[in-house]
């Protein structure tokens, strides 16, 4: 597997994910600079956790603008696989590469614990080793997840099995109680129409080891990998 | 411009915190009479904050030397050994000023200010801690300032990447009008790659880095270095401005530029900006600095040369590299499009010499700004220990277990996690123990081996015996590295106390830093870094209030291997519980005194240090043996609230068996004897872990057996832990709300 991990200024989860796709695929990914113009030849993208420029404007708005994000946008049109975490869904978003937006946590504050959330969906490269409807505990740390999207845009995110992970109890329950920042639909993580680029706020790269709290993150990037070896 | 200048009066010396006696001393230095430019940099410079005056002598009798110390007291951070070529850089500093009167912006920047010191050290910061003290829950302003300096830190921190992974919080009264913000950072750096802001040699160039210098925080040390009034929220403007992005930059452009090989010295700006960090740097290196201040990166237009010199901006550091490396170092900083800016050079008159738009308007020798600043033995009175009072003497409560119930809900007792769950505790993916538990711990990048890191000290001991409760906030640092099995190693200590040229304060000071001092030598836990915050004094309506002496400790400690690691969660159904430590029921400044019976009285626990040094061992062992499975460090709320978080935490319960009836009840369960632990343990270990605590002749007792989902004890309605967990977890998100 190729991958190229985009590092935009004050992006902070560069190394950890780095770190994790290593851990599943004993390959360390390409570090992208923001600057540069041109994503070398990969088979996945990672936009990672953080806050790019500051995130002084809206979360994600001014990395979307960035030099790199053009050649980003290009390669994931002629189907390269993107994965967005956290602020690399934010930016995600705001480039138009996935529906909605991610406003601020309905709480106004920032959070960071373990959430579970259930898996919608096992039929992408991103979920093929986690079991469809089963719920997986894995942390969230930010400010602006509260995801976002018109009646329209939302029915046809639901209508188009979209869904990639929704926020649950640890009984694998939707609900409000189980709502932590107020996202419609309870919405964690979506995909493109291809399936191929997943947004999700919820941090994968943080369970990948037990004496972190967990293995919970490790399916997905497995998955990855099972796809692309 | 020039007729802009103020006269220099006496007034205007006064308005500059220099008393008579400095003055004189100022004039015999100078030869003349100081420009107004010099005036401010003397202010600055001999204020408390920058020069230690008040404390500098009691300092020195601290003990700061080991074989794991690479780096004691006098640079940015202190340094420890973590073996193969590892080493910690940390410190603790107050913010608390600036925090009172901009709660948001004085927390941020006193997180960015620390981390700064961390990383011009040439670390990596990998973790931080905070100590907060607010005031009375009832005061009108403790919700405002609680939401502010919590959302600050988290801000900063989060956005800078580095993980807040624990901390205390307080809430007392007597910290109404004057809060207190310690922020604790720690970072790791390999032994061969630190790097110190004495800037040897001459001819060399003075680089400035960072963000632009503004009008932000002008006097911000002198406003530190005096008691707070009713009209204190008019500083405001000598509030700095956070700013956590350029800070995530200037720390990659550091590291990235401290690869390679052309730093001779680095300083950050902090107090006193520009000022001190050249007179630190020229002074440790035994050199003169020339600046020119036309090269300053400016945010503002038209400012003087006192601004200039006073600005506190933050996100700035100086640099003294290398001559001809100059164009290397600039692009890495435009790379991340930071500012980089030639702005001085070294020299060999051992002066500092400051041109402003083509004319010196300062020119003082630097020894005189640095080591030979005044330094004063403030009279003091020694502090009487109120008498110590005996279990019968404190009432009983009407059932033990109801008691527990009001003190797990209590300020000062209830869960923290409203404020920990604002902080990214996670990130950079080695924190292996979260917030909620005796120390934080962080994983050395790439290897097995983990980074103990807790604060402590408990106000209501340091207040009523300054000695003692100095030795305490020593000893329970200590005991919290251990509980997770780790060596302590060395201390930071944040030594927040009132006004000191009050007899009875500067008797709180010496007593306790006795105290940290003995502890710190019993237990081979040196100081190797710290600050000292005094004037924490408000005047209200007339009267003086003086903080509770507050010597908040940060200790850090090392694990070899992280499979070795404790922590204080029940395990297993018919666990052993088993107190390591001697019972005598102490009640004096007890939580149960605070909370039950509504008043602090008697003598705070003694402190025995020998018998601390024994128990941190043997805890050491029965963790590494694997001969325990959970470890709580036993103190404030005594053996059942400790008991209590274990069950919380553990989500199991424990039924308590018939107890010594030689203390009352409550004595015995909410009693705060120090030098204690809780463990479990498996029922065949027991004889095993008492014949090894027999033999370092330290007594043993069985609380209980972990079993169901209550608080089991003879002769009391069981307590569920649904319920517990209710009243610890609702008290501060129902405060906040309101």
């Amino acid at each position: 597997m190729k991958a190229s991990v985009i590092v935009f200024p004050a992006s902070n989860c560069d190394r950890d994910v780095a770190v994790a796709l290593e851990a599943v695929s004993g390959k360390a990914p390409a570090m992208i600079w923001h600057g540069d113009k041109d994503v070398p030849d990969c088979d996945l993208i990672v936009l990672p956790g953080g806050f790019s420029y500051g995130d002084y404007l809206r979360s994600g708005a001014l990395a979307a603008h960035s030099p790199v994000m053009r050649s980003v946008i290009e390669r994931a049109n002629a189907g390269v696989p993107v994965l967005g975490i956290c602020n690399g869904f934010q930016v995600l978003a705001e480039s138009g590469l996935l529906p909605g937006v991610l406003m601020r946590n309905a709480g106004l504050k920032f959070i960071c614990k373990d959430v579970h959330l259930k898996v919608e969906r096992n039929d992408t490269l991103f979920a093929s080793a986690y079991k469809k409807g089963s719920t997986i505990k894995v942390p969230v740390a930010h400010h602006d997840g509260n995801f976002f999207a018109d009646e329209d845009t939302l029915k046809m995110i639901e209508d188009e099995n979209r869904v990639a992970f929704r926020y649950c109890n640890e009984k694998g329950q939707v609900s409000d109680a189980s709502n932590i920042n107020g996202s419609r639909n309870n919405i964690a993580g979506v995909y493109d129409k291809t399936g191929k680029i997943l947004g999700m706020m919820p941090h994968p790269e943080r369970m990948i080891a037990p004496e972190l709290g967990g293995v919970e993150g490790l399916p997905l990037f497995r998955s990855i990998l099972d796809r692309l070896h | 411009m020039t007729n802009l200048t103020p006269q220099i009066t006496p007034e205007l010396v006064a308005e500059h915190g220099i008393n008579k006696e400095e003055y004189a001393r100022l004039l015999d230095i100078l030869g003349r009479e100081p420009s107004y430019t010099e005036l401010g940099i003397f202010s600055v410079m001999w204020s408390e904050h920058c020069s230690y005056k008040s404390s500098r002598y009691w300092l020195k009798k601290l003990p700061t030397e080991g074989p794991q110390v690479i780096q004691g007291p006098g640079e940015n951070a202190g340094i420890v050994d973590l073996g193969d070529d590892d080493c910690a850089v940390f410190k603790m500093e107050s913010h608390n000023h600036p925090s009172y009167i901009e709660p948001y912006q004085g927390a941020a920047t006193g997180v960015g200010g620390i981390m700064r010191d961390i990383f011009t050290m040439g670390a990596r910061p990998v973790a931080n801690m905070n100590a907060l003290r607010f005031g009375s829950p009832a005061h009108h302003k403790t919700r405002h300032l609680v939401a502010g300096v919590v959302s600050g830190i988290g801000d900063y921190g989060n956005c800078m990447g580095v993980p807040t992974i624990g901390g205390e919080t307080d809430f007392d009264s007597r910290y109404n009008n004057n809060i207190l913000v310690n922020a604790m950072c720690v970072g790791l750096a390999k032994k061969d790659k630190i790097f110190y802001c004495a800037a040897h040699g001459t001819g060399n160039p003075v680089i400035y880095v960072g963000s632009k210098t503004g009008r932000d925080g002008i006097h911000g040390a002198t406003m530190a270095s005096a008691e707070f009034a009713e009209d204190s929220e008019e500083k405001r403007p000598t509030v700095q401005v956070g700013d956590p992005f350029t800070e995530k930059l200037l720390l990659e452009a550091c590291l990235e530029l401290m690869a390679g090989d052309t730093i001779i010295a680095i300083q950050d700006m902090g107090a006193a900006g520009l000022t001190s960090s050249s007179v630190e740097m020229a002074d440790k290196g035994g050199v003169g600095f020339a600046l020119d201040l036309d090269q300053i990166p400016q945010r503002e237009t038209n400012m003087t040369a006192y601004e200039m010199l006073l600005s506190e901006s933050q996100e700035r550091m100086l640099m003294v590299l290398k001559p001809g490396s100059e164009d290397a170092a600039r692009e890495i900083f435009e790379k991340w499009q930071l500012d980089f800016a030639i702005v001085g050079e070294t020299n060999d008159t051992n002066q500092l010499t400051i041109t402003h738009l083509g004319e010196v308007v300062a020119d003082i020798p630097v020894a005189s700004l640095a080591d030979s600043a005044p330094e004063y033995q403030r009279p003091y009175i020694e502090p009487v220990a109120p008498p110590v009072i005996s279990p019968q003497e404190v009432k009983a409560p009407p059932a033990i277990l109801s008691a527990l119930m009001l003190m797990m809900s209590s300020p000062n007792l209830c869960s923290k996690r409203w404020i920990w769950e604002q902080y990214d505790h996670m990130v950079m993916g080695d924190t292996v123990a979260r917030p909620g538990g005796d120390a934080g711990v962080v994983r050395i990048h790439g290897t097995k081996k983990g980074l103990a890191i807790t604060t402590d000290v408990t106000p209501r001991y340091v207040t009523a015996s300054p000695y003692e409760g100095g030795k305490q906030a020593v000893a329970e640092a200590a005991r919290n590295l251990t509980a997770v099995g780790a060596r302590p190693l060395a201390i930071t200590d944040c030594l927040n106390f009132g006004n000191p040229e009050r007899p009875h304060i500067m008797g709180q000071f010496v007593a306790a830093l006795k105290g940290i001092g003995e502890a710190c030598e019993a237990l081979n836990f040196p100081v190797v870094s710290g600050n000292v915050s005094l004037y924490n004094e408000t005047v209200i309506d007339g009267k003086t209030e003086n903080i509770p002496p507050t010597p908040a400790i940060g200790g850090v400690g090392l694990i070899e291997d992280i499979d070795d690691m404790c922590d204080i969660a029940f395990k297993d159904e018919g666990d052993a519980v088993i107190l390591l430590g001697p019972e005598r029921g102490w009640l004096g400044q007890s939580i149960y005194q605070e909370v039950i019976i509504g008043c602090l009285e008697g003598a705070p626990p003694p402190v025995d240090l020998e018998l601390e040094k024994k128990v941190n061992a043997l805890i050491r062992t029965l963790i590494r043996k694997k001969l325990v499975n959970a470890v709580h460090d036993c103190s404030g709320g005594g053996l059942l609230v400790t008991v209590a978080e274990m069950a919380l935490a553990g989500n199991k319960g424990i039924e308590i068996g018939p107890q010594d009836k030689q203390l009352p009840a409550h004595a015995l369960y909410f009693g705060e004897d120090q030098a204690r632990f809780i463990c479990t343990c498996k029922q065949e270990d027991l004889g095993k872990i008492a014949m090894v605590a027999q033999f370092s002749q330290l007594p043993t007792g069985m609380i209980g057996e972990v079993k169901g989902d209550a608080i089991v004890m003879e002769g009391e309605k069981p307590l569920p832990l649904k319920n517990l967990r209710a009243a610890h977890e609702i008290w501060l998100p129902a405060f906040m709300k309101v």
